[in-house]
């Protein structure tokens, strides 16, 4: 194990390219870029979904279909087809991330007790009151353990990007590994491992701000 | 593409079997693993939340990352398939010890008692009650691994081995898109069936389970 790499001071130097910082940042763009479209695709289909019951094979299957589909083909096809640049990493990382987020509204919605939602209605709730005040913050907790995940997943797998030529943290495991240079992906793997487990506390700690205390002992 | 197909038939049949062998190994022995790593966790109990969180770690690192300094630590050679087989290993070890201890935890403990009283003994009772009533949970979190393992294969093309993801490699350097299509629709395919085929078994191995 060789650490020179990641301890050398003038690789963590803000604001050079290349840097350590420089890429932790395009690397944290191209994950909450997916996640926001990701999430703007899928919760509205997965809410309907699971509010409804209508479609629920689309909602159980999309899980593993996106799991089966894979991130380095679909970038490598989407460059192919559409030309270098953030659009084909974006498609093949929401392509990644939508399964997960439109799976777990599902079930979120599922998971809710229909006496709950009963006693909504009888209180004089609107359907859209019932979804937002009380199907939503209900779903939350499983809600949001599909988007930690989806969230665990992109940070891991925009390492890809850089084999297409493109930056994020994959950039030090494959230029690392082209010259030889083990320190470098040593370097690479740590990082965003220590990135991935960062952003999982992170969302850890807004799920513990947004999800109602009163479902808190119950979750 | 069919012209690609008729012409390449050899090189696409090779870059399969090597993508079933280097996706498959990896869940055999990961299953092997998972199952005693599984039962400790849940027979001594402070082992469970460590266990989770190391798995939890191990599993955010990046395949790509993995694959490149696998050979470093076990002083394997770059391209040698070992490092994949390993790599995916720990991933699929990393994902099922949960599922085993959750669908273990899960059997109702009155189950177990009367298991011992009637007279297993410790291991018999894990081999022909816990694990069988856990199947089901077992089987889904085996099913989460192979597919995922199908699909991470590909990622070692980036290093020289990787099955079909030698097609996506390929193709994206000569600039022409039927290798990477073939290559995805037939991992695609691969995963598809081996899903299938776990929930055969799965149907064929708990058959109470259709009954409720």
């Amino acid at each position: 194990m060789n650490f020179t790499y990641l301890l050398d001071p003038a690789h963590w130097e803000f604001g050079a390219a290349g840097g350590i910082p420089q890429l932790i940042l395009s690397h944290l763009g191209y994950t909450v870029l997916a996640l926001l479209i990701g999430a703007v695709i899928a919760l509205p289909v997965g809410l309907y979904i699971g509010h409804t019951g209508r479609g629920s094979f689309l909602a159980i299957n999309a899980g593993n279909a996106g799991r089966s589909l894979p991130t380095l083909g679909l970038l490598m096809l989407m460059v192919t087809l559409l030309g270098l640049g953030l659009l084909p990493v974006l498609i093949a990382l929401t392509v990644l991330v939508v399964p997960p987020i439109l799976t777990s509204a599902y079930a979120g919605m599922r998971s809710l007790d229909q006496r709950v939602i009963d006693a909504a209605r009888g209180m004089g709730m609107r359907p859209w009151q019932v979804l937002t005040r009380v199907e939503l913050p209900m779903a939350l907790p499983v809600l949001f353990g599909g988007f930690r995940s989806a969230a665990l997943q992109v940070v891991a797998t925009a390492t890809v990007a850089a084999s297409v030529g493109l930056g994020g943290l994959g950039r030090l495991l494959i230029d690392g590994l082209a010259v030889n240079d083990y320190s470098r992906v040593l370097a690479g793997a740590i990082v965003v491992a220590v990135l991935a487990v960062l952003v999982d506390l992170f969302l850890a700690s807004i799920q513990r701000w947004i999800v109602s205390p009163g479902l808190k002992g119950t979750s | 593409m069919i012209q690609y197909l008729t012409n390449n038939a050899d090189t696409i049949w090779l870059a399969l079997q090597e993508h079933i062998v280097l996706a498959l190994l990896p869940v055999l022995f990961g299953f092997v693993i998972a199952v005693p790593l599984g039962y400790l966790a849940v027979r001594y109990r402070w082992l469970y939340q460590p266990l989770i969180n190391t798995f939890g770690v191990l599993y955010s690192i990046p395949s790509l990352a993995l694959f490149v300094f696998l050979p470093v630590v076990l002083g394997t050679k770059v391209l040698s398939p070992v490092n994949i087989v390993v790599a995916l290993t720990v991933y699929t070890v990393a994902l099922l010890a949960r599922t085993v201890a959750d669908g273990l935890r899960s059997v109702d403990p009155v189950v177990v008692q009367a298991a011992t009283a009637m007279g297993y003994r410790p291991l018999r009772r894990l081999t022909g009650v816990e694990l069988p009533i856990a199947l089901p949970v077992v089987l889904a979190g085996l099913r989460v691994a192979t597919v995922s393992n199908i699909s991470l294969v590909s990622v070692g093309a980036l290093i020289g081995i990787g099955g079909l993801g030698q097609l996506f490699t390929r193709g994206f350097q000569l600039f022409y898109v039927e290798p990477i299509l073939v290559g995805i629709i037939l991992s695609v395919l691969l995963a598809g069936l081996a899903d299938l085929a776990i929930v055969l078994v799965q149907r064929a191995v708990t058959p109470w389970t259709r009954a409720a």
